[in-house]
């Protein structure tokens, strides 16, 4: 089912009403603070209300990937059409959106933390009107990467991120805000530009028969792209496992991996976390780094499948990596906001591993684990901020006892910090368990490796909250506030989701579950024959 | 033979319409001593040879006993540099710089007219000599313009500077064309490629030829290592004219080099390799030295942007860097590498103008053109710095502007020629780039104004010329379709398939 209001697809209303809402913020007299802020709101909160519609009308059953008939909610129309010459073929690329079960919840998780987002940015004093129309451009890209099945579109939106973030982070962020901005900028550039690279190379490899003419053109349509019937023979990227595929994924792979961010390439991720302001925090941890795993599964497994199986064991010991080596480095950390920045690094290991199983158990653990890690991590970026403009200090050190001084603070946290070292009746410990289980079965040794993270987690999470929140009250913190009710607005939502999720996983499973199947089969078994078969 | 030289003349109307100008441009000059005036006779006479150009769309022709070529390729570079020269009229109009100096201001859009014919030549020369004369024209009228700021040291010492390098490279570059002469025993570069493909030239010989005239093309696009003018020029010289030469004098050095690359070296013999690429004469390692020559260029250009501290300079860098990005369009040495190439031009006219254009109006209110003068313009000018920004991300190829488009065609270019490495030298200098625009919108937006902290305001018209320039900048980025068809429409050229 297709569903359009005033004409215009689901997709897009969901993708370009920030958009709107930017050019009414940028339109508002520069005086009305306010008026900026609720416009936000309002647009924020629409999108979530569509959100929750399509995940209403979604149809569970449809598995999507690589076949036409499973996206839902389709939007297909010609974006450029250059006609063909006698020396070059046609150039066609489209506007093409639509959902699956696989982006079905980062949709979902988007709207969310972008609603979150604008709640948590309600005290920003300075250029308003710059930071709110900033933010919403930013929420165009993110949702637009998770709806577009064209790859130019999809590379377009990846990079109109780009330069929100660098702002938002450069002008509003900490002391080292300049350095982070700049470095986030360019590792991301860097990363991109490898990933157009081999957009290119597929492009020129792909080619489908136009029913109206008859006449062969390239496409940039990711859908094209699954199906190995559509590689030109003798093309850069035709046949399977040869040397070109194998350098393509890896392309990709860095490029995606930069975004995760996949060790080594995670060291822009302290610095943007730490210096950028709250609300920017939890929208990196929260959906931006969705997008690099998100890239491997909508991507560069279904498109180059023999690379993945044959990198599988490689992306599993990084996400081991990852898992470990995140979870080590926060447990050294002084600074509780780069402490919650390596657990994300540890955290997305996991969803790394699950990953990298190439089952089903693994798959849905991994894209279940991206949803919850977005919510509780964003849960615990929330919490720093809310210690932090209190304060004025995140050294974990120089707190203590806090429990009694701010008892709702403390529950809420308490709810985050446990669904963070991922304890049963909480989301995280479905995803995490989920994960470990379809990593277990095919690498034993490095999933029972990987599982000293799980320790090393709770160990540096329980140890925080001991030093933050229970102990002695140092004496300056005896007029601390508790949370406000701005702030539970913006956590109690996320709180409830991640409590809901922990006892009753089903709604976000069942949407994924047909999805993460299916992808495991197209990658295992060859997208051609799970084709044929249906 | 002189029924074929009358039967030619119809075919310079855009040429004789601009020397009509450059001499009513002198007359009004004299006549009214006004720079509006002037002015309004230089725009005038560049919107009737637009006229002209554009009754030539579809011709086919070669004229003066192959002196030149009237065809599609040459007419997308006379629209290319037509539509530059009408926007740097606007410019110089708005430019405090060059309206500073009254005395000659007539003589400074007559010049610029000059400049046009040369170039014009330049798109069409389809003989050595022809294509060394028309460059001198051009050069002769942009040394003058380079010092016409005579009051300014920088200035004088830049033009000084142009016309040394200048005097060197057309040097070497006539000494190339008469080597080539002694080994073809022919002039017009049809005639040098036919006996060229019947072999037998020896191949050193032919190597040092082109090398040597590679430095007289090297000198006019300021392609490593022949463009160690072009900082100093660049930074002496008023805005308008930096422009000026960065974008046309540019477009026309490529038009040049394009056509002497696939007329003269190209086996016409051999159809067309698998990809639609051409065969290049056998024994002759033209890709090789255009290889070397755009990765240096952009390397270096970009490399030594990193350390500049005047924005005008490093904006002359990261010219240089382009002209490399351009390069690469030309090693694939096909129809879609060429294409490339154009399309990049028209991406490179709005974002480059728009920079410097961005440059002359903060110089204009400030006096200076230094990084650390840009600090707090977000604040102040917000309209300018929001624009510069976009400028800047199109020249780093950041999607959705035209500079990305234009890059994304290089690259395709490349990768569909299975010239990968070269691909990924061209995405890491793009990354490379970035680091120094960045220091321009930080500094505008990140770091608070020092001293001056009232807003500056424009006049209506200085607005509007640049949103004349950001709104291209950003709608080509989204819709290119009508623009790619007509560059790959373009790349046909006289005589070659």
């Amino acid at each position: 089912m297709d569903y359009h209001f005033l004409g215009v697809g689901v997709l897009t209303w969901i993708t370009f009403l920030p958009i709107v809402g930017m050019v009414v913020v940028l339109a508002l007299p520069k005086e009305k603070k306010n008026a900026m802020r609720w416009a936000s709101l309002a647009f924020t909160v629409l999108q979530v209300l569509l959100a929750g519609f399509i995940f209403a009308a979604f149809n569970r059953n449809l598995a999507g990937i690589n076949t036409m008939d499973g996206m839902q909610f389709k939007e297909l129309g010609t974006w450029i059409d250059i006609k063909s010459i006698s020396w070059f073929g046609r150039i066609h690329i489209d506007y093409f959106l639509g959902v699956d079960g696989i982006s079905t919840p980062m949709v979902l998780l988007t709207a969310l933390i972008s609603f979150v987002a604008v709640i948590a940015s309600w005290k920003i004093e300075k250029s308003v009107k710059g930071y709110f129309a900033l933010l919403l451009l930013l929420d165009t890209g993110m949702m637009g990467v998770f709806v577009a099945l064209d790859f130019f579109l999809f590379y377009v939106f990846w990079e109109i991120m780009l330069l929100p973030m660098y702002f938002l982070i450069g002008v509003w962020g900490g002391p080292r805000r300049e350095y982070a901005a700049i470095k986030f900028f360019l590792y991301t550039l860097l990363g991109s530009v490898l990933m157009l690279l081999a957009m290119l190379a597929l492009y020129f490899s792909v080619s489908v028969v136009d029913p109206a003419t008859g006449e062969k053109i390239h496409t940039f349509n990711m859908l094209a792209m699954m199906n190995p019937a559509n590689f030109d023979p003798g093309s850069i990227l035709a046949g399977l496992h040869t040397y070109w595929r194998y350098v393509a994924y890896v392309a990709l792979f860095i490029g995606f991996a930069i975004k995760v961010p996949i060790f080594p390439f995670h060291t822009w991720l302290p610095d943007a976390h730490v210096e950028a302001p709250t609300a920017i925090s939890v929208i990196l941890a929260g959906v931006l780094l969705k997008m690099g795993a998100y890239g491997l599964l909508r991507i560069a497994f279904p498109i180059f499948p023999d690379a993945a199986l044959k990198y599988a064991y490689p992306l599993a010991f990084l996400g081991f990596i990852n898992i470990v080596y995140g979870a080590l480095c926060a447990m050294a950390q002084k600074d509780f906001k780069k402490l919650i920045a390596y657990s994300s690094v540890s955290h997305m290991g996991i969803v790394i591993l699950g990953l990298a199983a190439f089952n089903t158990q693994g798959m849905m653990g991994a894209v279940f684990q991206m949803f919850n890690h977005g919510t509780i991590t964003a849960m615990l970026f929330l919490i720093v901020g809310v210690i932090y403009d209190r304060a004025h200090t995140r050294g974990l050190d120089d707190f203590g006892g806090l429990m009694n001084q701010m008892p709702k603070y403390s529950a809420v946290m308490v709810i985050a910090f446990f669904a963070a070292l991922g304890l049963p009746g909480l989301s995280g410990f479905i995803s995490e368990a989920f994960s470990f289980l379809g990593a277990f079965q095919t690498y034993r040794w490095l999933t029972i490796a990987s599982s000293v993270g799980i320790v090393l987690t709770a160990a540096y999470m329980l140890w925080t909250l001991q030093r933050v929140f229970l102990g002695t009250l140092p004496e300056r913190w005896k007029s601390l506030p508790d949370i406000n009710g701005r702030e539970l607005v913006a956590l109690v939502p996320l709180a409830v989701i991640v409590i809901f999720l922990g006892i009753y996983p089903a709604p976000i499973l069942n949407i994924m579950n047909a999805s993460a199947n299916y992808l495991v089969d197209v990658v295992k078994n060859g997208g051609a024959l799970a084709l044929m078969g249906r | 033979m002189l029924e074929s030289i009358i039967q030619s003349l119809q075919y310079i109307k855009p040429e004789a319409a601009l020397t009509a100008t450059f001499l009513c441009a002198i007359l009004a000059d004299l006549i009214f001593k006004k720079k509006e005036i002037t002015a309004a006779v230089v725009i005038a006479g560049i919107l009737v040879t637009a006229v002209y150009v554009f009754q030539q769309v579809g011709e086919r022709a070669s004229v003066f006993s192959r002196m030149l070529a009237v065809d599609p390729f040459a007419i997308f570079f006379k629209f290319l540099i037509l539509l530059s020269a009408l926007i740097i009229v606007f410019f110089s109009l708005f430019s405090n710089e060059v309206n500073n100096n009254k005395r000659r201001i007539g003589e400074y859009y007559s010049l610029l007219v000059a400049m046009v014919i040369g170039m014009f030549f330049m798109v069409g020369a389809s003989n050595l000599l022809m294509m060394y004369l028309s460059l001198e024209l051009t050069s002769i009228s942009s040394y003058l313009l380079a010092g016409i700021t005579k009051e300014a040291r920088d200035s004088a010492e830049a033009s000084l500077k142009y016309v040394i390098y200048g005097a060197l490279s057309s040097g070497l570059m006539l000494y190339g064309i008469s080597i080539v002469y002694g080994l073809t025993g022919a002039l017009d570069i049809y005639s040098v490629n036919s006996v060229l493909a019947q072999g037998g030239t020896n191949t050193i010989t032919l190597l040092i030829a082109g090398a040597l005239i590679v430095a007289g093309f090297g000198y006019k696009i300021s392609a490593v290592p022949f463009h160690f003018w072009t900082p100093d020029v660049y930074e002496g010289a008023p805005v308008s004219i930096t422009a000026f030469l960065s974008v046309a004098s540019k477009a026309a050095g490529f038009a040049m080099l394009m056509r002497f690359s696939k007329v003269v070296f190209i086996d016409s013999s051999v159809l067309s390799l698998p990809a639609g690429m051409w065969a290049t004469i056998h024994g002759v390692v033209w890709t090789d030295i255009l290889i070397i020559l755009s990765v240096i260029t952009m390397t270096l250009g970009n490399l030594v942007a990193i350390w500049q501290d005047n924005v005008k300079r490093l904006l002359a860098y990261s010219s240089i860097a382009h002209a490399g990005y351009m390069l690469l369009g030309l090693v694939v040495l096909g129809n879609d590498g060429f294409a490339a190439t154009m399309i990049y031009f028209v991406m490179y006219l709005f974002m480059n103008l728009g920079a410097f254009y961005v440059v002359m109006l903060v110089a204009n209110k400030t006096g200076s053109e230094d990084i650390e003068t840009y600090k707090g313009l977000g604040s102040r000018a917000p309209l300018l710095s929001v624009s510069m920004t976009i400028f800047l991300l199109s020249l780093t190829g950041i999607p959705p502007t035209a500079g990305f488009v234009g890059k994304l065609y290089i690259f395709a270019a490349l990768i569909n020629a299975k010239l990968i490495w070269l691909a990924v030298i061209g995405v890491i200098n793009s990354v490379i780039s970035l680091y120094y625009y960045v220091r321009i919108f930080r500094n505008m937006f990140l770091r608070d104004a020092e001293g001056e902290q009232a807003p500056l305001t424009f006049h209506f018209a200085h607005t509007f010329l640049l949103l004349v320039l950001v709104v291209p900048t950003l709608a080509l980025g989204l819709y290119f379709g009508p623009l790619v068809e007509f560059a790959q429409y373009s790349v046909a050229m006289f005589g070659v398939k």
